[in-house]
């Protein structure tokens, strides 16, 4: 079967590694960013690594007049359409808290600006009847916590989403997986202090293939952070507003 | 962030740094580093010794500098970023007929590793070193100047560059020559070996093309030199894919690996293959790096760390050889990692640790007593006309070494002229007095 792929945010560690696992199994992907450079260069690998076809576009989350070529571009691809949205930012609270307005561009990397896009992809997925949409979202989105809650709530924001983009699409028979990464050892979090037990971008991207194969609602890697994540949720407010973790 | 504090080790974990680590993961990225704040550049840091440390200073972590930029699958040539990984590179173009045509024991190193150490591998005697099969080498030096180096072009440069250990710019990406394969597996014979004699007299007679001895570092007496000789040939029969390894998930106590338990270890080893010998056929993955199974198999030696022990003599000096390995038997502080091959003549830089004659490498626990024997080891190679590996070694003094490595004032001229203010000084390289002083 013809396979598609729409990476949005690909020049991220994550991407990367989940782009090189699907081209390697001969899909056709269609990275999506910024950096054009880098981009470019990436498509190239992928070819080499055994995509079908790879194509560099452009990408900007806070730019949607940058969307609409990417679903014109989709619209010509054949077979099954795959959309992974590995798009987000996250600069640190205390920056955030410095400068509030700071604020609008953490909601539209990690939020509005990828909703806005998958809404405008949404109706050729129900078209061809088929394909996932993958959304990265966080587990930081699970509760608002005092080291990063405007990321964290924009992260819960898209995962909102995501949750009724899948309602909708399942009767098209396409699906959605929400994906909550814990800590991954990436360039945005390269020398951040109090990380644990970090996954590598490639154990990830492994775990986020099975899961679109298996067509798992909501996956949590490493598996383990669901059950941190259940514990921190149980916490009572009362008790969880006192807390700094 | 773009500098990470951190402590980090070569892969003995004897040899220790702590400084800032970037870690760039796009090329303009890794262009703006070195223009702005030039250090030296490594890959997995699979050297043993302190190649890849740079203590107290800035470092450039190449290990996500991974892109594929070009390949033709008429000729073979690939070009690649030099953070990709030699076992990488095997698992993508094997399946369509072409292997890198020289790879050490461990699929984790770098390329950018591979050719700053000029790595061999089993098949060295017959197709040479890494560093030969380089078309060219594309270098960022300090400030920021790009300069492709190849046989033909910077010819200087290029020897300087291959084994020669990063001092000459940040190895940037690579053009290699891939070697034609049938498929993408080996058949694998092992000869079970009960002498030195015979070990070196069927290394010699060995028609095969990955070539490699195991040796039981404590047999002694009649059993010195015992071992188990594995020949390979590139195969297109059927194989199942390598699965992927186990970790070693935490250092485990110093007795692991003491004496008693290596000896034992050993001996049964060496009685698995039968007396008749026995013929397989594995991936060539898991014939060339069967230690990737073990994830950090370091940990084994518990977190004191390793030495490993590795020369290379010329064929005349073969006595040399026996006599060393009647030393290390009598001290009883070999690991069950010890390795002999014949290598060839073939290597492709200044500082290349290949000569035509027999190569040995051992582990050692780091004990004072090892350290005291491998001292004596390092001079009984120089005295045989000898070499250490520059990937290996971590406690043979700096003359020693320039002594070993005729060529060693001009790959200093290169590398002086390629990084004048020194900034890409590694650890090794000081303690060692490669460079000029400044």
């Amino acid at each position: 079967m013809t396979r598609s792929w729409i990476i949005l945010g690909a020049t991220s560690s994550m991407a990367r590694a989940f782009a090189r696992s699907v081209a390697e199994r001969g899909d056709r992907v269609i990275v999506a960013g910024r950096d054009m450079a880098d981009l470019k260069a990436m498509a190239t690998d992928l070819a080499l690594r055994g995509a079908a076809s790879a194509e560099a576009m452009r990408f900007d989350a806070r730019d949607p007049a940058t969307f609409g070529p990417i679903v014109q571009k989709a619209e010509l691809e054949p077979g099954e359409i795959n959309v992974a949205v590995f798009v987000g930012s996250m600069p640190a609270q205390a920056e955030i808290d410095a400068d509030p307005a700071l604020i609008s561009g953490v909601v539209a990397d990690n939020f509005t600006g990828p909703v806005r896009f998958l809404a405008e992809i949404a109706p050729l997925l129900e078209a061809r009847a088929g394909g996932t949409v993958v959304g990265v979202s966080s587990v930081a989105g699970d509760r608002g916590r005092i080291s990063n809650y405007t990321y964290g709530a924009a992260k819960a924001g898209f995962a909102t989403y995501l949750s009724g983009l899948r309602n909708r699409l399942t009767r098209a028979g396409a699906h959605v997986v929400t994906v909550k990464p814990g800590f991954v050892d990436t360039s945005m979090t390269w020398g951040i202090e109090g990380m644990f037990l970090v996954a590598s971008p490639e154990k990830v991207a492994a775990d986020i293939l099975k899961a679109v194969e298996k067509r798992r609602n909501v996956l949590y890697t490493p598996g383990f952070w669901w059950l941190i994540m259940t514990i921190i949720k149980l916490v009572p407010e009362r008790i969880f507003k006192k807390l700094s973790i | 962030m773009l500098w990470k504090t951190t402590d980090y080790t070569g892969w003995g974990r004897v040899h220790r740094a702590a400084g800032d680590l970037a870690r760039p993961e796009r090329a303009a990225e890794l262009a703006r580093l070195i223009e702005d704040s030039p250090g030296p550049a490594f890959g997995m840091r699979r050297s043993y010794n302190d190649s890849a440390l740079n203590d107290t200073g800035r470092a450039i972590d190449m290990t996500r500098m991974t892109k594929i930029r070009a390949f033709d699958p008429e000729t073979g040539v690939v070009e690649v970023e030099a953070g990709l990984q030699i076992g990488d590179l095997l698992r993508l173009f094997a399946p369509r007929g072409w292997i890198p045509a020289a790879m050490p024991g461990t699929g984790f190193a770098t390329i950018g590793g591979a050719i700053a150490h000029d790595v061999h591998g089993k098949n060295h005697h017959v197709l040479g070193s890494f560093g030969q099969h380089v078309l060219s080498v594309t270098l960022l030096q300090p400030g920021g100047r790009q300069v492709v180096a190849s046989p033909s072009r910077n010819k200087a440069l290029f020897r300087a560059t291959i084994g020669g250990i990063g001092q000459t710019g940040v190895i940037v990406s690579a053009r290699l020559q891939l070697l034609r394969t049938p498929g993408p597996a080996m058949r694998v014979q092992e000869s079970r070996i009960d002498s030195f004699d015979e070990f070196i007299a069927r290394l010699d007679a060995s028609s095969q093309t990955y070539t490699v001895g195991w040796i039981d570092g404590t047999a002694r007496g009649a059993g010195l030199g015992r071992g188990i000789l594995e020949e390979a040939e590139l195969t297109d029969a059927a194989v199942q894919p390598a699965r992927g390894g186990l970790p070693v998930p935490v250092d485990l106590p110093s007795f692991a690996l003491s004496p008693p338990t290596v000896k034992l270890f050993n001996a049964a080893y060496w009685r698995k293959v039968p007396g008749r010998g026995r013929n397989s056929v594995k991936p060539i993955a898991r014939h060339l790096f069967p230690l990737d199974k073990l994830h950090n198999w370091n940990r084994l030696y518990g977190k004191r760390g390793f030495h490993q022990f590795q020369c290379v003599v010329p064929p005349a000096s073969v006595g040399v050889l026996r006599e060393i390995l009647e030393k290390i038997a009598a001290s009883g502080l070999a690991s069950p990692l010890s390795v002999l091959k014949r290598m060839g003549d073939g290597r492709a830089g200044m500082l290349s640790f290949p000569m035509a004659g027999y190569t040995l490498a051992i582990d050692f626990p780091a004990r004072q007593q090892a350290e005291t024997l491998i001292a004596e080891l390092e001079a009984m190679t120089l005295e045989a006309g000898g070499r250490l590996y520059l990937g290996k070694d971590a406690l043979a003094p700096g003359e020693m070494i320039k002594a070993m490595y005729p060529e060693w004032e001009a790959w200093r001229a290169e590398a002086d002229k390629a990084d004048p203010e020194g900034q890409l000084i590694t650890d090794m390289v000081r303690r060692l007095a490669l460079r000029s002083p400044r």
